[in-house]
């Protein structure tokens, strides 16, 4: 069966598009990463998807049933996890997933059996009885996690998981995940870091501006980037003659945004090699170059062929330029 | 694959099972961080006894106190009230705080009643209510108050003014629903109870006002409450010389009461349903 499944799925707010005519489906028993950096319309289509707001247009099913005509049905069958810890810092840890296990109409012995087993397995049985505002913010982030599987959900929605905890953290938190998805749980993910869907998905679809723009295995999306790229960045006045130099190595014209001239690196370190020389031959010396695996914004570039501040940026200020602060 | 049986609807026990867990929730937010129930706590009793030793001298000699005593006997029904209804505004700070915490997105992913996140709200702001009235009755009575009539009149009284407080939490749960911003709220929520306390009987009779504020003094509910209040606390000399009709103030009192809960409730319960589309 299907586990999700959406057709042209539009959500306009007032003037901004969060999400532009969304068509995806995937099966039960995978974990799907929906890829995309900010404002790209993830968090919108999660929220739709768990019936926590209704599409402008467009239909959407999960486990096969319509989220908006049977909201309550889609409810018994999804676990939410936020992109911030939706849990009470006054309660304790097993306070806070008991109740949500309460909410899913367990009866208080099941909710308490189920409690210990899933703290068990996110491994804070230790804490279970200390007040969550004693817990770091890794904690909070594998607590939410628990309320959320408590209802033993089929599927289970988890916006961002790991935005804003420490590395550290972010390792565990992908271990759980991977232990959730082994026992049978369909994941739907949303992230702004390749590595993070490339760990995790079996499929990943890109979403940028509201839009689908590309899906497939995480095999599948490196080879329509072309694997490595080859980035300088040139002082002020070198841009035009540093372009000139890469634009025969690459056989296309570099990507530039602002003072870096980014193109594949169709031979590896050879075409780094070639890149060196060339500068070197012309009496450029850019202030840095590098050899370096694309990023979410290369994925953006290589799909879009645009970067991704787009003639309508306006309406989305955090845009992944804006993310890297701009060169 | 484990696969929950659907649901076809929620049963009325699984719903007050909601109503309740939300409520303990609450309830516990309250105990847990004692820092709450002081504040709320303090604030009262600090007007309690400020209105009393301020206004008191000046207030006995002019009004209707010779029929009551000394003016802690006016004071404590309106002060009541009062506190009841600025304590009302906690349940707008409250829902604001889980909106913004992502609580709220929570539970509406659940798959509970929709209603159950504000009965467990009200009911457990109502429930700090009941505490902060049984205190300041303590409080006032070392500061001099006394039973008028009995004790059961003033349980019933006190049932009323918690009545009305559970009302006025409906109407804060709106006013949070439709902000949605815990400083605004903060604010806001006072906006319509500052003129509702001060321009009614709650510190001074009615009578002295110009003839404009005295008509709205007096038809408004919290006149109405608090009178309600002072003919089931005072003594029944006092009741008679002011006039007032004890029936006829309660049936009053409960109409308001029950108009603003059969108007706020549903409206808030729409407002919560459409709270990010
Ligand atoms: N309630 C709302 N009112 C108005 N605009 C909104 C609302 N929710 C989202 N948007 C807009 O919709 C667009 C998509 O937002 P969304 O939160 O879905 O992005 P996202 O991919 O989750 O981003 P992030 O990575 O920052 O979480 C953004 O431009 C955002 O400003
Ligand atoms: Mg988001």
């Amino acid at each position: 069966m299907l586990a999700v499944q959406t057709h042209e799925i539009t959500k306009h707010f007032g003037e901004v598009r969060a999400l532009d005519g969304v068509s995806l489906q995937f099966e039960q028993g995978i974990v799907y990463g929906l890829l995309g950096p900010n404002g790209a319309g993830k968090t919108t289509l999660i929220r739709i998807l768990a019936t926590l707001s209704r599409p402008t247009s467009g239909t959407a099913r999960v486990a096969g049933i319509d989220v908006v005509d049977d909201p309550m049905a889609v409810r018994n069958r999804i676990g939410l996890g936020g992109q911030f810890a939706a849990v009470d810092d006054y309660q304790t840890g097993r306070e806070n997933v008991e109740m949500v296990g309460r909410l899913y109409n367990l009866s208080a012995n099941e909710s308490r059996k189920r409690a210990d087993e899933v703290l068990e397995r996110i491994r804070l049985t230790d804490a279970a009885d200390r007040p969550v505002k004693t817990y770091s913010g890794g904690m909070k982030r594998r607590l939410d996690l628990a309320a959320s599987m408590i209802g033993r959900p089929e599927i289970l929605f988890l916006d961002e998981p790991t935005t804003g905890v420490d590395p550290g953290s972010r390792l565990d938190l992908w271990d759980l995940i991977e232990d959730l998805v082994e026992a049978g749980t369909t994941l739907l993910l949303t992230t702004q870091y390749l590595d993070e869907a490339d760990r995790l998905a079996d499929r990943i679809g890109v979403i940028d501006h509201g839009k689908l723009i590309a899906e497939g295995t995480s095999t599948e999306l490196k080879n329509r980037l072309g694997g490595d790229v080859v980035e300088i960045h040139a002082l002020d006045g070198d841009i035009d003659s540093s372009a000139a130099v890469l634009t025969p190595i690459a056989g296309e014209e570099p990507v530039i945004q602002g003072q870096s001239l980014t193109i594949p690196a169709l031979r590896g370190v050879d075409t780094l090699t070639q890149v060196v020389r060339g500068l070197d031959e012309a009496g450029i010396r850019p202030e840095d170059i590098a050899l370096r695996k694309p990023t979410l914004d290369d994925v953006f570039l290589a799909l879009t062929g645009r970067v991704a501040e787009g003639e309508d940026a306006e309406a989305r200020p955090t845009g992944p330029r804006g993310r890297r602060g701009g060169r | 694959m484990t696969t929950t049986q659907p649901r076809p609807k929620l049963t009325i026990s699984q719903k007050l099972t909601h109503t309740r867990v939300i409520t303990k929730r609450n309830l516990l937010r309250n105990v847990r961080i004692p820092q709450l129930l002081v504040f709320a706590t303090i604030q009262p009793v600090m007007f309690l006894i400020l209105f009393n030793y301020v206004f008191g001298g000046a207030i006995t000699q002019g009004g209707p106190a010779a029929a009551v005593g000394d003016y802690i006997n006016w004071l404590i029904p309106g002060i009541l009230v009062q506190s009841a209804v600025f304590g009302s505004t906690q349940t707008a700070v409250g829902l604001t705080e889980d909106l913004r915490a992502g609580v709220i997105d929570r539970f509406r992913s659940l798959p509970m009643a929709r209603s159950a996140v504000l009965t467990g709200r009200t009911n457990a702001d109502t429930t700090r209510n009941l505490w902060v009235l049984g205190l300041m009755l303590a409080v006032g009575y070392l500061i001099g108050w006394r039973f008028g009539q009995g004790f059961l009149r003033v349980a019933l009284a006190v049932l009323l003014v918690l009545f009305f407080a559970y009302a006025m939490s409906w109407v804060m749960a709106c006013m949070g629903l439709a902000i949605k911003d815990t400083e605004a709220v903060q604010v806001a929520g006072f906006l319509p109870i500052f003129p509702l306390v001060f321009a009614s009987s709650v510190f001074v009779p009615t009578d002295t006002m110009p003839d404009w504020l005295q008509a709205f003094a007096e038809n408004q509910p919290i006149t109405i409450i608090s009178n309600a209040v002072r003919s089931l606390m005072l003594p029944e000399q006092a009741v008679e010389f002011i006039g007032f009709n004890q029936s006829e103030l309660i049936w009053q009192s409960l109409a308001w009461t029950a108009g603003i809960i059969l108007v706020f409730a549903p409206l808030a319960i729409r407002l919560y349903r459409r709270i990010s589309d």
